[in-house]
């Protein structure tokens, strides 16, 4: 049930950032300064920010960015971490040992933080927020991957394919690597949720995003200034934000539930309490 | 015991070298010439030259590595580019408001998320469950960043029953605290959940309700003590994300910690000052962690032999 309401959420969301701009044309930079700051209303549903822009507008482009950064962090992301773990956990060894202690130093920054201190560095643009974010969320999958391939290379069909003489990146890629996909496909629902944060809140920061491009973060930080007199400037894009990332998190936890045998049986066999 | 503190001890010790190695580096990752980059591009050659001398940008890059890690060693990071001022102690200036509010934030996470994982787990199935983790699932969702200026408009603009923002009285915590608490409540709450629906299971649990312990006793004396440890445990480790979440809240509530701080050091592109606070808080992470590693083998034995 919830991954189908977030299946719904998310499929929703997709078209509206692809065919939204399309079935309201309206400029996001168009600028109606004398209807500055107005309210939501038949002509502009969501209302119009500090600089006269349409917010639904807005809303709609800075969902293809958020979408679009997401998608590109996590391919990047889940590209890098499935070769590198399984690369650690197949081989073992001295690999095993040097990768374990680059992603345990990488791990000892909390998630965001190491993403803040690149992009201060790098400067503020869109294209340094997904190489930060792809720099530190490659991490998260290399551990998990790293963990199933330790498991798989011991079973048997694995075993045996090295037997009748498979070579090795052959028995990686058709025998080992499938067995975490599972896991690899919820953690990266759950991570897409995770990327929209980021680069929401890196914008909020000012680090991300940069005016006049539309981004729900840069968009929640304008609205701060006029909480008061408007608050419609935070309302809608942080309803954006928290029903999108509310949607992949139902997702995740749907997939999760469905991917994995003990907590589907847990869940059939109810304990009456 | 003594083994295994030593062990741990030092598998921290090549983390704690990759970390300042990874800040020492960061410098370096500014495109061009970092001096320039910190003055500005108004700035006379013969200021960025100052400065490159300043900061031993012309000096080898092993000679340059081996000065930060000795000032790390020593507590000497430098001075601030904007005020001149040594960083350790602008730092550990700061440093006391953020353990506040991260500690507070956690005090909140706890009060919203034993109940909810409680509730979650006891009626587990029925409509107080799917909106215990409905609940818990959104604060997951809604970001930090929007939640605090929503409870500052409800409960400071409009009942004007809380300040806005800064820091100084009990009342100044209450909305960064349940800000920054709300995404780890709910993270927690899942897990109180999981973990009494599993001890629930166990069979002492049903002996105690064999002994005639009714259900309440069963859940709350037995199966809750111990479905705690990890649940403390998963406190510990979300230690960091409250560290990160620190940075926006304490930026949107001004208030006057090491986030504030990194954020108002990266705007003035004080690049000293922004290693400083990069290091502190993975130090503070490390440390962290390293305390809950090390008294959750305490607490149960069997980390202790694995």
């Amino acid at each position: 049930m919830m991954a189908k309401v977030g299946g719904g959420i998310v499929t929703f969301a997709v078209l509206a950032a692809l065919v939204g701009p399309f079935v309201i044309p309206i400029d996001p930079a168009t600028q109606l300064l004398s209807l500055r700051l107005e309210g939501p209303s038949p002509a502009h549903w969501f209302g119009l920010d500090e600089l006269g822009r349409d917010i639904l507008a807005r809303v709609l482009y800075g969902g293809r960015i958020s979408l679009m950064v997401s998608m590109i962090v996590v391919s990047v992301s889940v590209a890098v971490g499935v070769l590198v773990g399984s690369v650690a956990g197949y081989f073992g060894g001295v690999i095993d040992e040097a990768i374990s202690r680059v992603i345990d130093v990488l791990l000892a920054f909390p998630g965001l933080l190491l993403a803040i201190a690149l992009v201060a560095v790098l400067g503020p643009s869109l294209t340094n927020v997904v190489l930060a974010l792809s720099l530190i969320g490659w991490v998260g999958y290399a551990r998990l991957v790293r963990g199933q391939v330790l498991r798989a290379r011991e079973f048997e069909f694995v075993q045996a394919a090295r037997a009748l003489g498979a070579s090795t990146s052959r028995v990686l890629v058709r025998h080992v690597i499938p067995t975490a996909i599972p896991a690899v496909t919820v953690q990266a629902t759950l991570g897409m949720g995770g990327a929209i944060l980021a680069e929401a809140a890196l914008s909020f920061l000012g680090l991300g995003v940069q005016p006049p491009t539309p981004s729900w973060g840069t968009m929640l930080n304008g609205g701060r200034i006029h909480l008061l007199d408007a608050p419609h400037l935070t309302i809608f894009p942080g309803v954006a934000i928290a029903v999108l990332v509310l949607g992949f998190n139902f997702l995740g936890d749907g997939l999760r539930d469905a991917l994995d045998p003990v907590t589907r049986r847990s869940t059939e066999q109810r304990t009456t309490i | 015991m003594l083994r295994f503190i030593a062990r741990r001890l030092l598998l921290t010790v090549p983390v704690l070298l990759g970390v300042a190695t990874l800040v020492f580096s960061l410098i370096h990752l500014i495109p061009g010439d970092p001096a320039q980059a910190m003055l500005g591009e108004t700035a006379s050659p013969q200021d960025v030259a100052d400065l490159r001398a300043r900061l031993g940008l012309d000096r080898p890059l092993a000679s340059q590595y081996l000065s930060f890690l000795n000032g790390v060693v020593r507590g000497d990071l430098g001075r601030s580019l904007r005020t001149n001022e040594p960083v350790v102690p602008a730092l550990l200036e700061r440093m006391p408001a953020t353990v506040e509010l991260a500690i507070a934030a956690m005090l909140v996470a706890l009060v919203i998320a034993i109940p909810l994982g409680v509730a979650g787990a006891v009626w587990r199935g029925t409509a107080i469950d799917h909106v215990a983790m409905t609940l818990s699932l959104a604060g997951v969702s809604i970001p930090n960043f929007w939640l605090g200026p929503l409870l500052a408009l409800l409960f400071a603009v409009e009942f004007g029953w809380l300040p806005v923002s800064g820091r100084g009285t009990w009342a100044h915590l209450v909305l960064p605290a349940i800000s920054l608490g709300a995404s780890l409540a709910a993270i927690l709450a899942r897990m109180t959940r999981a973990t009494l629906l599993e001890e629930l299971r166990e069979q002492y649990v049903t002996a105690a309700r064999a002994r005639g312990a009714s259900w309440t006793r069963a859940i709350l004396r037995h199966a809750f003590r111990n479905s705690l440890i990890p649940v403390v445990t998963l406190l510990g480790l979300q230690f960091g994300a409250v560290l990160t979440g620190a940075v926006i809240t304490e930026t949107i509530f001004a208030w006057p910690g090491i986030g504030r701080l990194l954020i108002q050091s990266i705007g003035f592109r004080d690049y000293p000052l922004v290693q400083g606070c990069i290091l502190l808080i993975a130090l503070t992470y490390v440390a962290v962690n390293l305390a809950t590693d090390l008294l959750y083998g305490f607490i149960d034995p069997r980390i202790r032999f694995e």
